[in-house]
């Protein structure tokens, strides 16, 4: 059976859903093992086994943190040419695009973006030019790095009870060459809501919203969603930018995506079309959203997103 | 010579010419290229450009000896791009043009890139933008850093190379949250859209680009096989495309009181709640 690797940026605590999903789909193509991007403890490594790792690599003596992208390539290339992997599973995210686009280069490998699903022969399912193609692709020579999608592999809600871990390999990296310093760091305000990237539902607001996040927010709220928004709301400063769902945003393949005062433009349409379900509600009934809604309401937001809301948790009780 | 501006920055800036985001798109032919008629600039190359333009002007421009020379690698049409950066205010063009280029994925492209980049020589800072506006994988800037051997500083909203003073400083932000960033030069240098506004061309960048110069470049000679670059040169390949099935319109009800309660019934119905 093929080794398989897999990039687990951050592996402290638990693990989130995106690196389940990239554990099981590493199981479900050969061996797993991953490839530790930070410290992780006993605890971390029994639960990443649970969610399919059967071997770990990392830097000898702990990964540079404050060096920019170039400490964790370097990992990565010493863990394929360790474990002879046929291929790496990344997150798509700025920093699994660019780890994998830099150990490519080391390795003379390819590297696939924005995949949503990968066989057993590693042909990778991607939606190009903004959701309207979907393609397959094949790396041809060196090792495969694919960078997946959230939302594309069905993993539990939870994840399932941590076991023993097997024991982690540590390898001698050298000098790992030029690289910005990282002299400080602030994470995200945490809004005690779903991250975007990952979330099963979305409730966006565009420039409809007209400067009150609120309903979408009180409606994201009841459903247990992530807030979105479009590019016109964060231009405006009613939002955080990293709120942006789009072409220069987040992209998001929710099961659900309420699109809220959004015209539907095709960059907007961009960042949600291969969202499963779309509801839309806009006050023109000629806006193009409505073309991609599987349910549209011609009305205004700030009355039908709170009676929704309000009747979500009436029936939840 | 009264205002110390440290030594003078020599700044490439790549830019692309790519189909208009505006339109829609479509693949076509063996291979599954992308049709390229209706292409401009990459709207996130604007925003590397401006970038440029703006680092060279916080040391005293040209007039102190900072030069901005914008790059772009694509078949003839794409001079546009080029031509649109020297309205902007680039000193000088540069266009990689051949036939075997096309069908290059992101690892031969920066491979091509690099050749030349390291041929011209003498670059203080490599600019792009955050991604095409194409193929939307980003990976080219950080390949680009790792063929040059030099520092990335990519997916920036800030960037400043502080008067007299050789080194960067930026603000990266990322799934991580924010971080800063510095490094000594040279540097590879990604901007995202919320680093600046770019520039409109004015009338009289318009009329000064038709005297600036640029340099064509073929495969030949930048030392390259064919064989290196295009799809024999690519490790990807693309073996299949399909047309997303266009979304159904659904239904469309307009509010009367009770639409929030109708949003409600369609989210059990479809088991979403």
């Amino acid at each position: 059976m093929s080794n398989i690797l897999v990039y687990i940026h951050d592996p402290a605590g638990a693990p989130t859903k995106g690196q389940r999903e990239l554990l099981a789909l590493a199981a479900r193509l050969g061996e797993a093992s991953a490839v530790l991007g930070g410290p992780a403890d006993a605890a971390a490594l029994a639960s990443l086994g649970a969610a399919g790792a059967t071997g770990f690599y990392a830097a000898a003596g702990g990964l540079d943190a404050t060096g920019l992208i170039a400490p964790a390539v370097s990992l990565l290339e010493a863990a394929v040419r360790e474990s002879g992997a046929t291929a790496v599973l990344l997150p798509n995210t700025v920093e699994g695009r660019e780890i994998a686009a830099r150990t490519a280069v080391r390795l003379d490998g390819g590297v696939i973006t924005d995949a949503i699903d990968v066989d057993a022969e590693l042909t990778v399912t991607k939606p190009v030019l903004a959701g309207s193609y979907t393609v397959k692709a094949q790396v041809t020579r060196g090792p495969a790095l694919i960078t997946l999608k959230a939302n594309s592999v069905e993993v539990p809600d939870a994840a399932p009870a941590a076991g023993a871990a097997a024991p982690v390999r540590e390898l001698e990296l050298g000098d790992t060459g030029p690289a910005a310093s990282i002299t400080a760091t602030a994470p995200h305000t945490a809004t005690g809501r779903p991250e975007l990237s990952e979330a099963r539902f979305v409730v966006a607001g565009g420039r409809g919203v007209d400067g009150d996040f609120g309903p979408v927010e009180d409606l994201a709220d009841a459903l247990g969603a992530a807030v979105g928004a479009s590019r016109a709301a964060t231009d405006a400063g009613w939002i955080d930018h990293a709120a942006q769902v789009g072409q220069t945003g987040v992209t998001v393949s929710p099961q659900l995506y309420i699109s809220a005062g959004i015209s539907g433009a095709i960059q907007q349409k961009a960042g949600m079309q291969t969202a499963k379900t779309i509801i839309a509600i806009n006050k023109d009934p000629d806006a193009p959203v409505f073309e991609i809604a599987d349910l549209g309401i011609v009305g205004d937001l700030a009355v039908v997103l709170p009676q929704a809301a309000a009747e979500i948790r009436r029936r939840k009780g | 010579m009264s205002q110390n501006t440290g030594t003078p920055l020599n700044i490439l800036v790549l830019v692309k010419h790519v189909p208009d985001v505006q339109f829609d798109r479509h693949l076509t032919g063996p291979g599954q290229r992308l049709d390229r008629k209706d292409s401009v600039l990459s709207e996130l190359d604007e925003y590397a450009i401006e970038a440029a333009l703006a680092l060279a002007e916080s040391r005293g421009g040209d007039k102190a000896g900072n030069t901005v020379t914008a790059m772009t690698m694509g078949p003839e049409a794409a001079a546009n791009a080029v031509k649109k950066s020297l309205q902007m205010g680039a000193a000088a063009g540069v266009h990689i043009c051949d036939p075997a280029l096309a069908g290059s994925d992101a690892g031969a492209t920066s491979l091509v890139l690099a050749t030349a980049i390291k041929q011209l020589g003498g670059f203080d800072v490599v600019l792009t933008g955050m991604a095409s506006t194409d193929a939307e994988t980003s990976l080219v800037p950080a390949q680009l850093a790792e063929r040059l051997g030099v520092a990335q500083l990519t997916n920036l909203s800030k960037l400043e190379v502080a008067p007299g003073s050789n080194t960067v400083t930026a603000l990266r932000v990322g799934e991580d949250g924010a971080q800063w960033l510095e490094s000594a030069l040279p540097v590879l240098v990604s901007v995202t859209d919320q680093a600046n506004e770019p520039r409109y061309p004015n009338f009289r960048g318009i009329l000064a680009a038709k005297k600036k110069k640029v340099t064509t470049l073929t495969l030949a000679q930048l030392g390259l096989a064919e064989e290196a670059v295009g799809a024999a040169g690519s490790a990807t390949r693309v073996l299949s495309a399909a047309p997303r099935p266009p979304r159904a319109a659904g239904q469309v009800i307009t509010d009367s009181g009770q639409a929030g309660i109708a949003l409600v019934d369609f989210l059990a119905d479809a088991k979403l709640i």
